[in-house]
């Protein structure tokens, strides 16, 4: 790039990314946020103090060198920077979309309160697309094969990060997976227009590349147990998720058209319902949708149901604004998309027809009381302010919970009242000798970095337990 | 032969197919993993093609040493037909499983197993496994017609077989619930019933064995997405409470049952699937014309 900013000018403006147009976008399934070009990169990473005490680094949750690879998205050496980002992670481009960067590095950036952060998230976004796209991304070298052999059960976020990192350190190591793509909720549930799924696609193909057999189609808990697994391999690394819907437990939950978030989103995002006859899965929603809940997954299964073009979509939250735990960026693109909020809103009844189709919803409005245990004011009911919103289908995305199968099926692994396996934080390690766990069937619905996080750390302690004598 | 599971080489390819009748098609699969693990009431999810449906299937048979699974389709809707259309040596895409919660044996006496239509096949190993036990199994096995009619010989040589049909071509004129009420007339009543077939026939088989208070047990058919637990869309009413046929049946106690529910969940999709067979059919036809 002819006449670069030099290196540190922190006083440019933040840049914050371009966005599809608004309208335009209900009508696709394409990516909402745009990424970068290489200017914009280069100009953004401009502004970057590269700090000696690294505060964006240790806010990483799964420790990126955030400033040497920023130094050398500035330097335009994208091949490098990839490569640098590799080195404590896999997965830039899925990492670059999903984390809520906001609330780690950007956070922590020093430039946050008088200039707004480096974008860190759009520049890793941008790196690794672009090493991708160019051809420049080459998988990191593995140490030689130590004998040693894992088995990691499911195919999300924690598992990946698992199998790279023991990979890397020359273990042999399989990933299961109950369904036909790889991924876990980065392939059910998160939609593509959040989350292109060649992006997935194409860092899941690098574990492959490293060596990392990863089988589809086989149910950990049904289809072999972990003892099975056990006598096959050294270790069993958990990373069954919190794929459990929550249902609401209000009367007519099972007439046609209510979906439980898991449902509405695998059928769109895994088996590809939008583009129905053209795929074989099909989805009814009606004319008018209704979501239930304020997370990420109720903004992305309110924004999956604009894109299917019915005449309104309404979400229906319990508590206020405020109090939502979804990313501000995706209430904000969900306002924007045109969807309805009825806030300290919650329903307490579903109505059908007589063929058992829903119609109608029944809601009473809430107003906030003293903080409960979660710390946020609790949502209590208005007497006598019952009202209807007509409704086709109905999306409950009130949360999930650890998928119970495994935990049924493996006499004497240690759970929690929620269902979630109880492990050694430091280490992952279950109840069970060389079993181990992590990521959201550990801690019920969290996020994707939190995930990666534990299996990380997971690695960690399984590499020392296989690199010890005796073993 | 020993069978590597983990290996995917030449995973769900279809070793042998037979033609039972217009619509009905046995396919034996090779699927080392779930055939060294499949029991009596275990299910599979099948994918024909990129773009296809999820289509659970019961296990018909399954064989550790030839590493396969044989399961029995139907062409229904467009997946189905799609599905019986593939040839011996082609492959499936997908081969999910074994999934489900299989069946406990035990020795109960007298078994009687019902079953309608495909759904004989799904009976078939449920039989086989109580005869195994030390059950004398008795089956009743209703079709449309002596065409639709399947397995016949294959449960005759676990017992005795009562067969009925709608239009009287084969075995009895009648239903199966009409059989049903010889025997217990005749003073037969069975220890228990394992019955498979449509929802209806279903329902009224759990009806006539109600007043004897037989245990009764009814293999659901909800529509199914991931088969693993997951999403919920495959629930039904056990006991006035919510359970998911993926994971906890898909055999439940038919007493207890809410067929009515189950019925107009099972129709949630009915458009659509018309939509996309009657699609499926007109694209075929065109095709076949330009021959």
């Amino acid at each position: 790039m002819e006449n670069k900013p030099k290196k540190p000018t922190p006083s440019i403006k933040q840049n914050l990314g371009r966005h599809q147009d608004q309208v335009a976008r209900r009508g696709n399934f394409d990516e909402v946020a745009m990424g970068f070009g290489l200017e914009e990169a280069v100009t953004e990473a401009a502004r970057c103090l590269g700090c000696k005490t690294k505060p964006c680094e240790l806010a990483c949750p799964v420790n990126v060198k955030i400033p040497e690879f920023v130094d050398l998205v500035h330097k335009e050496d994208l091949g490098a920077a990839a490569s640098k980002i590799f080195e404590t992670s896999l997965f830039p481009a899925i990492c670059g979309r999903v984390c809520p960067q906001e609330t780690y590095c950007e956070f922590a950036c020093v430039l946050k309160d008088k200039f707004g952060p480096v974008s860190v998230g759009r520049l890793e976004r941008f790196t690794a697309d672009y090493a991708r796209k160019n051809g420049l991304i080459k998988p990191p070298a593995c140490a030689p094969d130590t004998g040693k052999k894992v088995a990691c059960v499911g195919s999300g976020p924690t598992s990946l990060a698992v199998a790279a990192e023991l990979r890397k350190l020359g273990h042999a190591v399989t990933v299961f997976e109950a369904l036909h793509e790889f991924g876990g909720v980065l392939s059910y549930g998160i939609p593509t227009f959040r989350l292109p799924r060649e992006v997935v696609r194409f860092e899941v193909d690098m574990l492959r590349k490293m060596g990392v057999r990863l089988l589809k189609n086989v149910m950990v808990g049904k289809s072999i147990s972990i003892e099975e697994l056990k006598k096959d391999f050294d270790v069993v690394y958990i990373g069954s998720g919190a794929g459990l819907p929550t249902p609401m437990h209000t009367p007519g939950e099972d007439l046609v058209g209510v979906y439980s978030s898991n449902e509405f989103l695998t059928r769109v995002n895994l088996m590809g319902a939008h583009n129905f006859p053209e795929t074989d899965t099909p989805y009814y929603i009606g004319k008018k949708v209704v979501v239930v809940g304020g997370g990420n997954t109720a903004m992305d299964s309110a924004r999956c149901a604009m894109r299917l073009k019915p005449d309104s979509v309404t979400l229906l939250y319990r508590r206020t604004r405020a109090e939502m735990p979804a990313r501000a960026e995706e209430v904000e693109n969900a306002m924007e998309e045109g969807i309805k909020f009825e806030f300290l809103t919650a329903p307490v009844e579903l109505v059908g027809d007589e063929r058992g189709r829903l119609k109608r919803v029944k809601c009473i409005r809430m107003e906030l009381g003293a903080p409960d245990a979660s710390g946020r004011r609790k949502p209590m009911p208005q007497g006598g302010s019952d009202f209807f919103i007509e409704a086709d289908s109905l999306v409950v995305a009130i949360g999930s919970s650890p998928n119970p199968v495994i935990q049924q099926s493996t006499p004497g692994l240690a759970t929690n009242k929620w269902g979630g396996i109880i492990v050694e934080e430091a280490t992952a390690k279950t109840s069970l000798d060389g079993i181990y766990a992590g990521g959201d069937v550990v801690r019920g619905g969290a996020t994707v970095l939190l995930a990666m996080k534990d299996g990380k750390a997971a690695a960690k302690a399984i590499h020392e337990k296989l690199s010890a004598k005796g073993n | 032969m020993n069978h590597d599971i983990y290996s995917t080489e030449g995973l769900y390819k279809i070793v042998e197919k037979t033609e039972l009748s217009d619509t009905i098609s046995k396919h034996v699969i090779y699927a080392p993993l779930i055939a060294a693990k499949a029991k009596a009431g275990h299910f599979v999810i099948l994918r024909s093609r990129e773009g296809g449906e999820r289509i659970p299937v019961t296990l018909v048979d399954w064989s550790p040493e030839r590493g396969t699974v044989t399961v029995i389709i139907q062409a229904i809707g467009k997946s189905t037909t799609e599905m019986n259309a593939l040839k011996q040596g082609d492959s499936f895409l997908d081969v999910a499983g074994p999934l489900g919660t299989p069946v406990e044996i035990k020795k109960w006496g007298t078994v009687l197993g019902v079953g309608g239509g495909v759904g004989i096949a799904e009976l078939y190993p449920i039989a086989r496994a109580y005869k195994d036990a030390g059950n004398k199994v008795v089956s009743i096995l209703g079709a449309r017609n002596r065409g639709l009619l399947i397995l016949e010989k294959e449960m005759a040589e676990l017992g005795e077989v009562i067969v009925t049909t709608d239009d009287g071509s084969a075995g009895k004129k009648g239903l199966v619930t009409d059989a049903m009420a010889d025997l217990y007339a005749a003073g037969r009543g069975p220890d228990a019933i394992f019955t498979i077939g449509p929802i209806p026939m279903m329902k009224f088989v759990a009806l006539a064995s109600l007043p004897h208070k037989t245990p009764t047990f009814a293999s659901l058919n909800p529509v199914m997405l991931d088969g693993t637990g997951m999403c919920g869309g495959c629930r039904v009413e056990i006991g006035g409470k919510p359970k998911f046929a993926c994971v906890d049946g898909p055999m439940f106690d038919a007493h207890l049952t809410n067929f009515d529910a189950l019925m107009k969940r099972t129709a949630a999709y009915r458009e659509q699937e018309k939509e996309s067979l009657e699609r499926y059919a007109k694209d075929h036809q065109c095709r076949i014309g330009l021959h």
